[in-house]
């Protein structure tokens, strides 16, 4: 597994290089970024930033991007609270329908994923602009390939990476001993334990995960996952998530009948007791969630011991967006050391940085090792290894298979 | 009797209003048949194709969910009608009418997803009542594993619609009970011996039926297409139709929206094929009802029956959502509250102390928003009233359908397409085209509580006016508004809630920007946040009770001099 995955970051670090190479020779946007006009033009704009609005922490520390940006830049900072990130790329796909190029109502989007390879096969968003921001240069791409390669797809600076995330696993010691670190000890715990413990219903976002997941642990060779699915060899890939699934989906909360809906609805599931392990995509949220008073402070996370999928969060600019100056100020804002300590701190995100910690000053560094780790939130240590997102074709394709084998129970 | 002058002009003024509501409901359609038939330009879309309705029609769980969404829309429209006829029937010519009225018409304007969170919240394995149950009788520490709500027959989403749909189904029949003269026939049933509600039921009810056809209709379209109510109380293996939809559309492939066109349409068939079908049904009843009229039996003991059946029903439906909506107020305040504790382990302000500046503020731009929707339309009811009541001459039949098409077509079927539609015209998304798509929803609901006081208006008023020489804006300006002053307010009232509760015009023509109490409370439910969902719902309910209060306050200010007014409106 390890030798495996050192591979793959090598293989990545050579496209690194490529994209490198390319986008220095090619005559990009970006390379001719001059960054004093961007910031004169910036200045005064409103920047639509869209992102989703399901939760109140996220809220609060957008609306404090918000008060550095005007602070700092004079640029107001709006944020357009979604409940689904599809339903920005619907407005950019209808803006373009209507044949809006260049007065788009949205300058930011919160994305990843399938969202981003859609809209970018599309031709839907502007750049490269990533690579030319002034704080790209703290970026960890080394350390961590996720900031340049979403879901393998290569990002080539049409977005810009401001949270990495984990799978991180949920549980409360006050009612569960000892959690199960793979997934042949989850199966046995559900045996045991039927009922106590679900996952979001695919094609959400989260459910899918869990899937993804669950198809690492259990195939020969999880490289395959690195390349576009391959009709010819996908039922033999997938045969054992299948037969895996089989066998746990009756164990499940309300015995597979019912899903919830997304991640927050699961971890209400666990504040109230419904089910024994919930899972979320952020390694802080467990402890965010304990200082909010949503779950007991008896609560704990984990791990898989064969590590679980990572991935990063990124900001994308429309083709069309109508402030892309501002929108390129906020995206450099979000890579300032300061304002990812902030989203790092367990009180206020618990989001893990995407720089490179040791390349900041002596003071930032400082600040970073100092910050609180938070109840509930492993150290990065404890979060082990984090595991490549597939390639976002294997999600849908996952996500559509569910669906034909239980989206209509029996 | 008015001589009503020569007056074209009247004549145009309905006409100009029924364009305006029909037109951006056919432009909202033409924005999904386009994509349906692999028309889609902006998605490479260029030729005309079959195939999207195959592989629709190809997918997993599409003719369940369809059939799904079809039989909880049936059933949970005849449960709301026959539970509205029973409550009007038991309660009629009472004073508990009046209370209960007065009590459901504020939770009108509750979004459905907020009345469904709350029933939620109150009914599933880990809620108030299970918390309660193992409190007081069976020590259970952890929450048992029943499929409620989400369960596969659908009753929890058949009850969180019903508990919606009745006090809509009230407030409809009360301003159809004008038309009709109850109390004149109500006299007559009670001396040829009939007992209160069994005389209601065979004098009254099959007339105010008739009345009601539209708004069943409109109920009917609603139950088979809602969303938000889905999602939270609905089966999920497979979902509603309306959910496949949904997730059609906002799926990240992009070529998954021509399947949500498709599914988009098939909606809209569904609620036709729903009203068709509830018309035949209608022909079956006919004679099973009228044999009953017909038998002359009235003993009193029926009355006491149906009154027993109401209670039952009330006690199903509007006490789970007072009481899911108290729920939901006490999650706005609490800190810790985990299984079984029937209350919170701490209280805290925090919610309401860190959401207070936009609290606010989405409070204060729902209410402009509502407010000036709800203006403009009272100033087109007016105009198409008065223009009615000039020429003498009620709207046709068709007309109520027009009125009413932007309540029957689904609003998934419609609304995108004019977003679409606004967006080629070179309209910039924000609160302008908002409240111009408030205006399509909130003037049917207007104009039907102002149509019957308008015509019952007593015309002598305007001929002693109109014989002193005063012109009709005059008798309109200071005779007819100062009278109808209370009717006037209460139609503004029930305007202001349909306008706070509308989430995807909203959502679509603000593009996501104008940030209104509805649109962060949906934004939340999403994230299932118990708390917050518990505070903006309590600002929903009080921004229309606002409305509501004022409307029965103003008045009773307004005319303190004159007490024949605060007898004949009151």
């Amino acid at each position: 597994m390890a030798i495996k995955s050192k591979g793959m970051t090598m293989k990545i670090r050579l496209t690194t290089l490529a994209t490198l190479l390319l986008t220095s020779f090619s005559p990009a946007k970006a390379e001719n970024l001059d960054w004093d006009r961007v910031l004169e033009k910036a200045k005064g704009t409103t920047v639509y930033w869209n992102a989703w609005g399901g939760s109140p922490q996220i809220n609060d520390f957008i609306e404090w991007v918000g008060d550095e940006a005007l602070a700092q830049y004079g640029v107001t900072l709006n944020h357009v609270k979604l409940s689904d990130t599809a339903d920005a790329v619907t407005t950019v796909l209808s803006e373009k329908g209507a044949g809006n190029s260049d007065k788009g109502s949205i300058d930011l989007i919160w994305i990843n994923g399938e969202n981003f390879r859609s809209m970018k096969e599309n031709g839907l968003l502007y750049g490269p602009f990533a690579e030319a921001l002034p704080n790209w240069a703290y970026v960890d791409v080394e350390g961590k390939p996720a900031v340049i390669t979403d879901f393998t797809v290569s990002t080539e600076g049409f977005e810009s990476p401001w949270a990495m995330a984990q799978l991180v696993f949920e549980y409360d010691m006050a009612r569960l001993d000892t959690p199960p670190k793979s997934l042949a000890e989850l199966k046995t715990f559900l045996a045991n334990n039927p009922g106590r413990f679900t996952f979001p219903q695919p094609p959400d976002y989260l459910g899918t995960t869990f899937l993804k997941q669950a198809l690492y642990g259990l195939i020969e060779d999880p490289a395959v996952l690195q390349n576009p699915v391959e009709e010819a060899q996908y039922d033999q890939v997938t045969a054992p998530l299948w037969a895996f699934l089989d066998e746990i989906t009756p164990n499940l909360w309300r015995k597979g009948r019912a899903f919830p809906q997304n991640e927050t609805a699961l971890g209400q599931l666990l504040a109230d007791g419904e089910i024994d392990i919930s899972f979320a995509f952020n390694p802080g949220r467990a402890s965010a969630a304990i200082a909010n008073g949503e779950l007991p402070d008896t609560v704990r996370s984990f791990v898989f011991k064969d590590g679980t999928i990572g991935n990063a969060s990124f900001v994308a600019i429309p083709f069309n967006a109508a402030h892309k100056e501002g929108a390129m100020v906020i995206a450099n804002l979000l890579l300032d050391p300061k304002v990812q300590l902030q989203a790092q701190n367990p009180e206020i995100l618990g989001f893990q940085t995407v720089l490179d910690v040791d390349a900041l000053g002596e003071s930032e560094q400082e600040a970073f090792k100092n910050l609180p780790l938070g109840v509930a939130t492993l150290s990065p240590t404890g979060l082990g290894q984090s595991l490549l997102e597939p390639h976002s074709s294997w999600m849908s394709r996952i996500a559509e298979d569910w669906i034909e084998r239980y989206g209509v129970s029996g | 009797m008015i001589r009503p002058p020569a007056f074209s002009a009247a004549q145009g003024v309905s006409v100009t209003i029924l364009l305006l509501l029909l037109a951006p409901v056919i432009m909202g359609l033409t924005g999904v048949i386009a994509p349906a038939f692999g028309l889609f330009p902006a998605l490479g879309g260029h030729e005309l194709t079959l195939t999207y309705w195959k592989d629709a029609f190809a997918s997993t769980g599409f003719w369940e969910a369809s059939f799904l969404s079809f039989r909880v829309g049936m059933i949970a429209t005849l449960s709301s009608v026959t539970l509205a006829f029973l409550i009007m029937a038991s309660l009629n010519e009472t004073a508990l009418l009046k209370m209960v009225l007065r009590i459901l018409s504020p939770l009108l304007s509750i979004p459905h997803a907020a009345a469904a969170l709350g029933l939620a919240f109150l009914l599933s394995p880990s809620g108030w009542g299970s918390r309660f149950v193992a409190q007081s009788f069976t020590g259970w520490d952890t929450p048992p594993d029943w499929l409620f709500p989400h369960d596969q027959f659908g009753f929890a989403l058949i009850l969180g619609l019903v508990l919606k749909e009745v006090p809509f189904l009230l407030l409809m029949m009360l301003s159809a009970l004008n038309q009709i003269r109850a109390q004149e026939a109500m006299r007559v049933v009670k001396t040829l011996g009939y007992g209160r509600i069994t005389g209601w039921m065979k004098a009254i009810a099959p007339q105010l039926y008739a009345q009601m056809r539209l708004p069943i209709f409109a109920v009917l379209a609603f139950s088979l297409s809602t969303i938000d109510v889905a999602l939270i109380l609905g089966p999920t293996r497979p979902a509603p139709l309306s959910v496949f939809v949904l997730e059609w559309m906002n799926n990240p492939v992009l070529e998954k929206r021509f399947l949500g066109a498709v599914g988009a349409l098939v909606q809209l068939g569904a609620v036709c094929l729903s009203i068709l079908i509830w018309v035949l049904g209608e022909k079956f009843a006919a004679p099973l009802f009228s044999a009953s009229y017909k038998s002359g039996y009235r003993a009193y003991s029926r009355d006491r029956m149906v009154f027993g059946v109401m209670l039952i029903g009330v006690g199903l439906t509007i006490i789970p959502t007072l009481l899911g909506l108290v729920g939901l107020g006490l999650w706005s305040i609490a800190g810790l509250w985990p299984y079984p504790e029937i209350l919170p382990n701490q209280l805290s302000l925090r919610i309401w102390q860190n959401e207070s500046a936009e609290l606010l503020q989405s409070f204060g731009l729902s209410c402009l928003i509502a407010a000036t929707a709800t203006l403009i339309s009272l100033l087109l009811v007016i105009a198409a009233l008065q223009s009615e009541f000039l020429r003498q001459k009620r709207a046709p039949k068709w007309a109520f359908w027009v009125l009413f098409l932007p309540l029957l077509v689904p609003q998934i079927s419609f609304v995108p397409g004019l977003q679409l539609c606004a967006f080629s015209l070179g309209i910039a998304p924000g609160v302008f085209p908002v409240i111009l798509g408030h205006i399509l929803f909130v003037f049917p609901y207007m104009y039907l509580s102002l149509v019957e006081p308008w015509w019952a208006w007593d015309q002598r008023y305007a001929v002693v006016a109109r014989s002193f020489g005063a012109s009709e804006m005059r008798v309109l300006a200071s005779l007819r508004f100062p009278i109808m002053l209370r009717s006037i307010l209460i139609a503004s009232a029930v305007g202001f809630a349909v306008s706070i509760g509308q989430y995807l015009p909203t959502l679509l023509l603000g593009a996501g920007r104008v940030e209104t109490l509805t649109t962060e409370a949906v934004a939340l439910a999403s994230g299932g946040n118990r708390r917050l969902i518990g505070t903006y719902a309590l600002l929903q309910i009080i921004a229309p009770a606002l409305g509501f209060a004022l409307a029965t306050l103003l008045p009773n200010w307004v005319y303190r001099n004159r007490k024949e007014l605060q007898i004949a409106y009151g």
